[in-house]
């Protein structure tokens, strides 16, 4: 917000306390408002059976400066109640209109992933918060680049060839996406004109799983071949991030390796327990794959949220009593230690501090 | 005489207690289970509402000196006030709507047009009144520290200003919710922690400074010559709202038959227990929907005190299992029309000023139940705990 609007807002909040201006302007349009950030859904385009992009545009207080690759979280009411989620942005900040644009996959007994892609009407507002990751490129760009995608983990790499695309600095990039089918490959028009367009400058190694069989390591270093020259980019499903991991780290090039995760893997489960948030006085009997972040919200109290995977740390909250155990690995956090309550569940009886 | 055990008052066996608790918690269970997207309408619908009164009142009142918009402006901004208020504020702070997991609608941000802090009512109400209701000694809410409102409470000569004390209260009500977390019983026994009372004041201030500035200069100046109208505006919609919020405030645990109890209830009190002295100590009015809206659905004062945190417009199916509870276990459920509730509060609480007749122990009129003793039981009573010389 620039110092003159924050001025006018100050002055102005003075005549509407204990409520901001903002609380009155959304009765004029549901935009006009700083207070939560939120947006309004412009058109939703369905890119493949199960797959959608949704086309936002932002109320005040949010701006579209974003880092192409980062993520954005996004609240919708469905019965009354808020739900949050992370998805990484799939347009390119440059965008002349002021939008911005997520590309969700629905995923089986997705609560919130099949209302976005399948129940969202265009006009709908939603709540955002401030995008964030590091999942991003050094600007400038290194000279030559490897991304490496799998499933909906293109949509923040089609965030960055879409940024190169509309700067028209597109550096040499090998781009190996593989997808369950030819059908299910999201932006695959796209990706196939940027390809002719940037002929030389653009390569791009596709991999149907069932016409190709799964796309390894081998078969990756076959498409790229100078792969450890490159500044690697990798997004998609948990066990090709771990492979990669593995071969970079194999290689002695952990470095060049830059990736994304768009689901924690959540593979431990703990005991369950009685969890007691202390200064909202909220309480909550939770089985051990609930995490403290979804126990707090489904008895309203107020958690601390980012990127709901295990990344961002910004839902970290004091464990003040028990023990509480992180779903990602099944390491034990005590009392007086800070958790990350999106990935953590309750193993026994805990307090958390909020 | 203040109660000292809810279960033998109410002729409950533990185990009918008991099973009484886990009724009420089905109540909760079935209530939580049911919130939607209806109840969350309600509450944006009735924000939506506050939020046009105010603004129309605010506009007309940039004709005040013009006698009907004067009144326009007035009647619209005390609504605005009473509505935000009362079935709106005052429910979000509970916690009613957290479950809707929205920031704005929510117990830890919302802050209420009205001198006290959002933070020191939750205190003093939500956690001192709503735990330790109606004990005497540890509910500041019997009587605010000022007023002798049963005659478990000692008459002092000062009680002699109660129609006075009285009249002022419902006039500066909102002063006096300000300061009521000050925990004026305690300032007076000097046992108050000195620098918990300057943070408490500060807060306060803070809270008073923006308050006051909107109603009685930055709106007045913004009508330019009509300063002065608008500020007798302004002053006589918190006055309004003021009164409204008193009369509804007092309605719901002076009546007679919503009774009091001494510390000696609190010792080792069961859930369902609770519960119980919930509903022997609160007072319910009759009305239809419009008159329960503006009254911050207080008319369910028994519904509000057994779940604060159930959505207020879920109060009227509540109050119809409850009543049946009631009817089923044998139990008192005080409600009659609001003028006759308040009037019985009137009367007790200038009865009251005065010490009394010698050796009148009973508040007025006596606690009762709708349950009368069986002859056997009248036969065998020998007086409040007795010891029973035949029993040797």
């Amino acid at each position: 917000m620039s110092p003159t609007t924050d001025l006018v807002r100050r002055v102005a909040s003075r005549i509407t306390t204990p409520l901001l201006p903002d609380d009155y302007l959304k009765l004029l349009n549901p935009l006009w408002t700083a207070r939560e950030l939120r947006g309004k859904v412009v058109e939703v385009i369905p890119e493949t059976d199960d797959a959608a992009t949704i086309v936002i545009k932002p109320g005040w207080g949010f701006h579209t400066d974003y880092q192409p690759g980062q993520y954005v979280g996004i609240g919708v009411d469905r019965d009354g109640k808020w739900h949050w989620r992370s998805y990484s942005i799939s347009s390119t900040p440059d965008a002349s209109d002021d939008t911005l644009a997520i590309t969700v996959k629905a995923m089986p007994e997705g609560f919130v992933s099949d209302h976005l892609v399948r129940g969202l009407e265009p006009g709908t507002i939603v709540r955002l918060a401030l995008p964030q990751g590091e999942f991003v490129l050094p600007d400038p760009p290194p000279a030559k680049v490897l991304f490496w995608t799998g499933g909906s983990g293109i949509t923040p790499v089609m965030s960055m060839l879409r940024t190169f695309d509309r700067r028209g600095t597109m550096p040499d990039v090998v781009h190996v996406h593989s997808a369950p089918s030819r059908a299910q490959a999201i932006f695959r028009d796209e990706r196939v004109a940027l390809t002719e367009k940037y002929d030389g400058r653009l390569r791009s190694v596709e991999n149907f799983d069932d016409e190709h069989g799964i796309l390894d390591v081998t078969k990756l270093e076959a498409a790229c071949p100078d792969w450890r020259d490159r500044q690697a980019w990798v997004c998609g499903p948990p066990p090709m991030l771990e492979a990669a991991e593995k071969h970079w780290a194999a290689a002695g090039l952990a470095k060049a390796l830059h990736i994304e995760r768009f689901s924690a893997n959540l593979v431990a489960s703990a005991t369950g327990g009685h969890v007691t948030f202390a200064a909202s006085g909220k309480e909550a009997d939770l089985d051990g794959a609930t995490t403290l972040l979804e126990a707090g919200e489904a008895v309203g109290v107020q958690m601390p949220f980012g990127c709901r995977m295990g990344i961002c740390h910004t839902c970290v909250l004091p464990l003040k009593k028990g023990v509480v155990k992180d779903l990602r690995n099944g390491a034990e956090y005590q009392e007086n230690q800070n958790i990350q309550t999106c990935v953590t569940a309750a193993a026994g009886d805990c307090v958390i501090e909020i | 005489m203040a109660i000292s055990d809810v279960a033998s008052f109410a002729h409950l066996t533990p185990e009918e207690v008991a099973e009484l608790g886990r009724e009420f918690d089905q109540i909760r269970r079935d209530i939580e289970a049911s919130r939607g997207a209806d109840d969350a309408a309600y509450i944006r619908r009735l924000i939506g509402i506050h939020r046009k009164l105010v603004v129309g009142g605010r506009v007309a009142l940039f004709a005040s000196a013009f006698p009907p918009a004067w009144a326009a402006g007035t009647a619209l901004l005390a609504a605005g006030k009473i509505l935000e208020n009362m079935e709106i504020g005052h429910n979000v702070m509970h916690g009613q709507w957290d479950w809707m997991n929205d920031p704005e609608i929510h117990s830890g941000t919302w802050e209420w047009d009205t001198t006290c802090p959002a933070e020191q009512w939750k205190h003093s109400h939500n956690y001192v009144h709503h735990t330790y209701t109606n004990v005497i000694g540890k509910d500041n809410d019997v009587g605010y520290g000022i007023l002798r409102v049963t005659r478990d409470q000692k008459w002092h000569p000062a009680n002699l200003g109660q129609p006075v004390y009285n009249a002022l209260l419902a006039l500066l009500f909102e002063w006096g919710v300000a300061l009521h977390d000050l925990d004026i019983v305690a300032i007076r026994r000097r046992e108050k922690d000195p620098v918990e009372m300057k943070r408490q004041l500060r807060g306060i201030w803070r809270k008073v400074r923006k308050q006051v500035a909107k109603d009685y200069l930055i709106f007045p100046a913004l009508t330019g010559p009509q300063f002065v109208s608008t500020l007798t505006a302004n002053a006589t919609a918190n006055v309004v709202r003021n009164l409204w919020s008193y009369a509804i405030i007092f309605c719901g645990h002076f009546p007679d038959g919503a009774e009091k109890f001494t510390e000696e209830e609190l010792e080792n009190e069961t859930q369902a227990e609770w519960y119980l002295r919930q509903l022997l100590g609160s007072a319910n009015f009759t009305g239809n929907r419009f008159m329960h809206i503006a009254s911050g659905s207080l008319g369910y004062q028994i519904e509000h005190h057994l779940f604060p945190d159930l959505p207020s417009n879920r109060y009227p199916e509540i109050a119809e299992r409850v009543k049946a509870l009631c009817e089923k276990y044998d139990l008192p459920y005080t409600i009659g029309p609001m003028y006759r509730q308040y009037g019985q509060v009137f009367r007790t609480l200038m009865k009251l000023s005065l010490p009394g007749k010698r050796g009148e122990t009973q508040p007025e009129p006596p606690p009762r139940s709708n349950r009368r003793a069986t002859p056997a039981e009248l036969r065998d009573y020998a007086g409040p705990k007795a010891p029973q010389a035949s029993a040797a």
